[in-house]
């Protein structure tokens, strides 16, 4: 035929492959997310059929916050907001003034949690994270004070723990009411 | 002197890119396999509250989840509107958690039994009934390390 062309196979040119490949590659990097988990710490008690008493101890010890199926707080027995939580949990477990209504010393202090099985578990949750939260910053301002250094995981492991005997955290929760709906 | 200014041949060898394809690809497959696709679909609706108070979960696989929330729109018709919680990929009951503890716990090396977690990943709506039951039993089956899944919440 008169149009018939050069019968040897013409060489593909690989040099695009890369490029194609890279798409692919850069692809894939942008569309995986890899999911992180991240969340509250919590070590719960061992189970036993004994409600553990309260009573039993000095009420100046105790920092009890109630929350209830309306999402109310209820701190020591009067109405609180939770932005408040931290400041007042916070001047509770350290008591600075040394006042007679609030905790002995540090290791001494208690805090009851107790909600009803109506409680937002977001409220219960924000709760949780404050009251934390206040002993987070107690550790990192005792944490500043011995070692000059922020309370945080670079802390070698004595420190941390130096810290944390000082202001144990001890959050006690009791089983929940019933009265609100679920 | 004249030894040293002998000119070689000019031209310069081309390098062969042909085997870089292979080199990316090799990349690619790496990545591919590498990449973990969340292994159970969610059959419920989970917002985790955010927090600020958060520690990272450092080994997956020491971590199992369990997660409570409301079923999502397509389930509504065959499980209701009430709190539910699931487990692996499949709607459970409060009764099916130490069975699931167990079937995640034999994965786990023996020496590292000690540091299992359990994840929580509950929905911000949902009452704490339904939480504090799985606690409870979570506590009756011995797995005392729980994390509250949460999402770290903007600094103001």
């Amino acid at each position: 035929m008169a149009g018939s062309r050069n019968r040897q196979a013409p060489e593909i040119n690989a040099g695009s492959m890369a490029d194609i490949a890279f798409l692919l590659l850069i692809f894939f990097l942008v569309t995986t997310q890899i999911v992180e988990d991240k969340g509250i710490r919590v070590a719960l008690p061992v189970w036993s059929e004994e409600e553990p008493d309260i009573t039993k101890l000095k009420t100046r010890n105790v920092f009890s916050v109630l929350a209830n199926a309306q999402n109310q707080l209820l701190v020591r027995g009067e109405i609180a907001r939770i932005d408040e939580l931290r400041e007042r949990a916070k001047e509770f477990i350290a008591n600075p003034k040394k006042r007679e209504d609030l905790a002995e010393a540090p290791n001494k202090a208690i805090i009851s949690l107790k909600n009803d099985r109506g409680t937002n578990y977001e409220t219960y949750l924000t709760v949780y994270n404050e009251l934390k939260a206040a002993y987070t910053e107690l550790w990192n301002e005792e944490s500043q004070r011995m070692y000059g250094k922020p309370y945080s995981d670079d802390l070698p492991k004595n420190m941390k723990k130096a810290v944390r005997d000082k202001f144990p955290l001890v959050i006690s929760e009791a089983e929940p009411t019933n009265f609100g709906e679920e | 002197m004249s030894k040293f200014k002998k000119k070689r041949g000019k031209a310069k060898p081309a390098i062969s890119t042909a085997s870089l394809p292979d080199i990316i690809f090799m990349l690619l497959f790496f990545f591919m396999v590498v990449t973990v696709l969340r292994d159970s679909e969610l059959k419920l609706k989970v917002t985790t509250p955010q927090a600020t108070e958060l520690t990272k979960l450092e080994e997956k696989s020491l971590v199992n989840y369990l997660y409570i929330g409301r079923p999502l729109e397509k389930y509504q018709s065959e499980y209701g509107t009430a709190p539910r919680l699931q487990l692996g990929d499949k709607f459970s009951t409060i009764n099916d958690i130490p069975i699931f503890l167990e079937q995640h716990k034999i994965k786990v090396p023996e020496n590292k039994r000690t540091r299992i977690t359990s994840s929580l990943k509950v929905d911000g709506d949902v009452t704490m009934g339904i939480v504090q039951d799985v606690k409870t039993k979570l506590r009756k089956s011995g797995q005392l390390i729980v994390n509250y899944s949460a999402k770290q919440k903007a600094e103001e």
